[in-house]
């Protein structure tokens, strides 16, 4: 067990100069993220642009938008694990990879978003006091720390008996990857929760936020892993499957057609007879009282979406690799503006006494969320590299043996 | 600022006990400043338990710190009172939007009384001019600024914590760091607070605000009177809410912005006595509460003459 550890650590430092370029560039932006928190610990968070009136902002926008990333990778999980499909188990670790790195980042927006986070401790059970089951922050905690661990502890076992050189137990582990397929829906489905429950904000307060939550989790989540996977299928020597990429365009494709489905109905049913519900949607689409910064991203990540969602919907275009990568980079940016930043701020505006007050991040906070983004990418990178050499058998117990170099 | 009498029978045993513990604290306050304050008390903080799990010698213990805190940042001696509620009260409020004419004597009483950051200008009640035939609060103008008030074809709302019966906020808390009091009153313990801001997000009336920098109140200005669930000075980082005055009314007195009212158009009481003065307003007024429909049950009025 020691053995594997030191091995997979071991080689996640080992590789030419491209990949301590890599994460030497990561490495300088987190440092700089490390300095823009420093700031924001000294002055407190009024060096960010939130207020009593918009008081989240940049950072539970990106919050919410990476819990879907984390939970796409059920997108793996259900066909390696339930239709046994060689091709994406061969990908399905490096999936789960990118869940760990999501949920790390996701959980690292929260803490760097609190007032106080020297009282952090306070959500643990007997030392703190978690309200649970009534918070439903509370139950975020619980869903993301535990989606954390199944993540983390699946592909601990398997790639430990890959590194020893058998196949791990299938029946041993098969409950914890059907609770992990559960435990993704959950996650999201729970940070919808944590926004639809507000009876005091109309513009998140409907049912069907569970569902467009899952439904865009399952457009950003395919197109960033396609992405991935051919950045891996370039600077690696590690077989991916073209036919992964291929399920994983179809099930992007039908979700994006789902998700810009859904956006009509909310927007007929707030404008079709206009009630005051419908002012946060107003603020978005059009501006309120003259006030209208989010309204060229929405209509931009509109734009995105539109086009993303006509390459994937006609399959000879989606077929061009080229032309997948632009409609993936499009859907993903376009997700982001729409589940982020379009989502999270208008629900703030206007406030519930009815006060248009804008909100627009601070360079504070834009460096300190660029650094935290570099971090999941530093855990993705490292846990990818380490999966890939374990899997090609590039390290493993019967090679960590002295005097054997490897290369590589 | 007046200062009021200070509650005898709890500050008797409060007082014998930091006697002895001041004593030892002495010279841990000589040493120099530790972010602040003492490694001492920055210690006896980071370690203090939610306020309704600590035992009455752990209250006192955070009372002193509290104290020495406001007057290392102040250089004000403050009392902070942990005055429990009574038996059989449960607060209301009443108010009357006929009377009201905007002066918002309330507001600037309620900064004062409650030790209120005046760098953010905090404030916990909110006038709202309202278009005269209209309830709707998107039209609502918050920063209204004419020579007088009240002004021909408007009415004023005053809006501030509900105190709702099942309050929102409550519920949204992932630490339990804020909970309605037997009396009605729902209260943050401060030094429990993680400053999420979720219950912002939950609450219906935009009453809860948050110390995104250090407060900073003039020396002079300072309420020393103060209550360990109410206005005592807030650190940074935290929620704070409108409390109904804790500690005014938990020692019969009035909230602030009742007193200030030049039109007597605050009407404040035990919900629990059938011959208060609010009961009466209940029973006899056509009254409406803000924002019903969301089911929070607010403790708090509004009625016309």
């Amino acid at each position: 067990m020691l053995a594997f550890i030191r091995d997979g650590v071991g080689s996640m430092f080992r590789g030419g100069r491209g990949y301590w370029l890599w994460l030497g560039l990561l490495g300088v932006v987190i440092a700089a993220g490390a300095l823009a928190y420093g700031i924001q610990l000294r002055g407190g968070l009024i060096v960010t642009g939130m207020s009593d009136q918009v008081s989240w902002g940049f950072y539970i926008a990106n919050f919410a938008f990476l819990v879907g990333i984390a939970a796409a990778a059920v997108l793996l999980v259900i066909p390696a694990y339930i239709f046994h499909r060689k091709d994406i188990k061969s990908v399905v670790l490096i999936g789960e990879g990118l869940a760990v790195a999501a949920v790390l980042s996701a959980m690292l927006f929260v803490v760097v978003d609190l007032g106080r986070p020297d009282r952090a401790l306070h959500m643990l059970p007997i030392i703190g006091s978690l309200n649970f089951p009534q918070s439903m922050l509370a139950w975020d905690v619980l869903v993301l720390s535990g989606y954390l661990a199944l993540n983390l502890a699946i592909p601990f076992y398997v790639h430990y008996c890959h590194y020893q050189g058998r196949e791990p137990n299938f029946a041993a582990y098969f409950p914890f990857v059907v609770l992990a397929i559960f435990w993704a829906i959950a996650i999201h489905t729970v940070t919808a929760f944590l926004f639809s429950a507000n009876t005091a904000r109309p513009f998140w307060n409907i049912a069907l936020l569970g569902p467009r939550f899952i439904a865009t989790a399952f457009v950003s989540g395919p197109a960033l892993i396609i992405i991935v996977l051919q950045l891996i299928r370039r600077f690696t020597r590690y077989p991916v499957p073209s036919s992964v990429i291929d399920t994983l365009a179809l099930i992007m494709t039908v979700a994006l057609q789902i998700s810009l489905f859904f956006v009509a109905v909310e927007l007929f049913t707030d404008f079709y007879n206009e009630s005051s519900h419908a002012a946060s949607v107003r603020y978005l689409y059009f501006g309120l009282e003259g006030m209208n910064s989010l309204v060229p991203w929405v209509w931009t990540a509109l734009a995105m979406n539109a086009v993303a969602v006509v390459i994937l919907t006609i399959h000879p275009l989606r077929r061009q690799r080229h032309l997948l990568n632009v409609a993936c980079v499009l859907a993903f940016f376009g997700i982001w503006i729409e589940k982020g930043m379009g989502f999270v701020i208008p629900g703030f505006i206007p406030t519930p006494l009815g006060e248009v007050f804008e909100y627009s991040p601070t360079a504070v906070e834009l460096v300190l969320s660029a650094g935290i983004w570099a971090f999941g990418a530093l855990v993705f990178t490292v846990l990818a590299r380490a999966s890939i050499a374990i899997e090609t058998g590039a390290v493993g117990a019967a090679r960590s043996r002295p005097g054997l170099t490897i290369s590589g | 600022m007046k200062k009021t009498q200070p509650d005898k029978d709890i500050n008797s045993g409060r007082r014998r006990f930091l006697g002895t513990a001041g004593a030892a604290f002495t010279v841990a306050s000589a040493r120099p400043a530790w972010g602040g304050s003492t490694l001492m008390d920055a210690m006896g903080s980071f370690f203090q338990d939610h306020y309704q799990r600590m035992s009455a010698e752990e209250i006192a213990d955070a009372i002193g710190r509290i104290e020495r805190r406001a007057q290392r940042r102040y250089g004000v001696d403050i009392t902070c009172k942990d005055v429990k509620p009574q038996d059989n009260v449960v607060f209301g409020y009443a108010l009357n939007i006929s009377k009201c004419k905007g002066y918002r004597d309330c507001v600037s009483a309620c900064v004062r009384e409650n030790n209120q950051d005046r760098g953010s200008q905090m404030q916990y009640i909110r006038v709202l001019e309202m278009d005269s035939g209209s309830r709707n609060l998107e039209r609502s103008e918050h920063y209204y600024d004419p020579e007088t008030v009240p002004v021909e074809g408007k009415y004023y709302l005053p809006v501030q914590c509900m105190q709702c019966d099942d309050p929102p906020c409550v519920k949204a808390c992932p630490v339990n760091a804020t909970w309605m009091e037997p009396d009605g009153v729902t209260v943050i313990d401060y030094d429990w607070c993680i400053g999420c801001r979720y219950c912002m997000t939950a609450c219906p009336y935009w009453a809860r605000h948050f110390n995104w920098r250090e407060p900073e109140i003039p020396a002079e200005e300072i309420n020393p009177d103060t209550h360990y669930l109410g206005n005592r000075p807030r650190p940074r980082g935290v929620v704070e809410k409108c409390h109904f005055c804790l500690q005014r009314t938990r020692v019969g007195r009035q909230p602030a912005c009742q007193e200030a009212c030049p039109t007597g158009a605050r009407i404040f009481g035990n919900l629990l006595d059938p011959n208060s003065e609010i009961r009466r307003v209940l029973a006899t007024k056509q009254v409406f509460r803000l924002k019903e429909d969301l089911g929070t049950e607010p403790k708090f009025w509004y009625f016309t003459d």
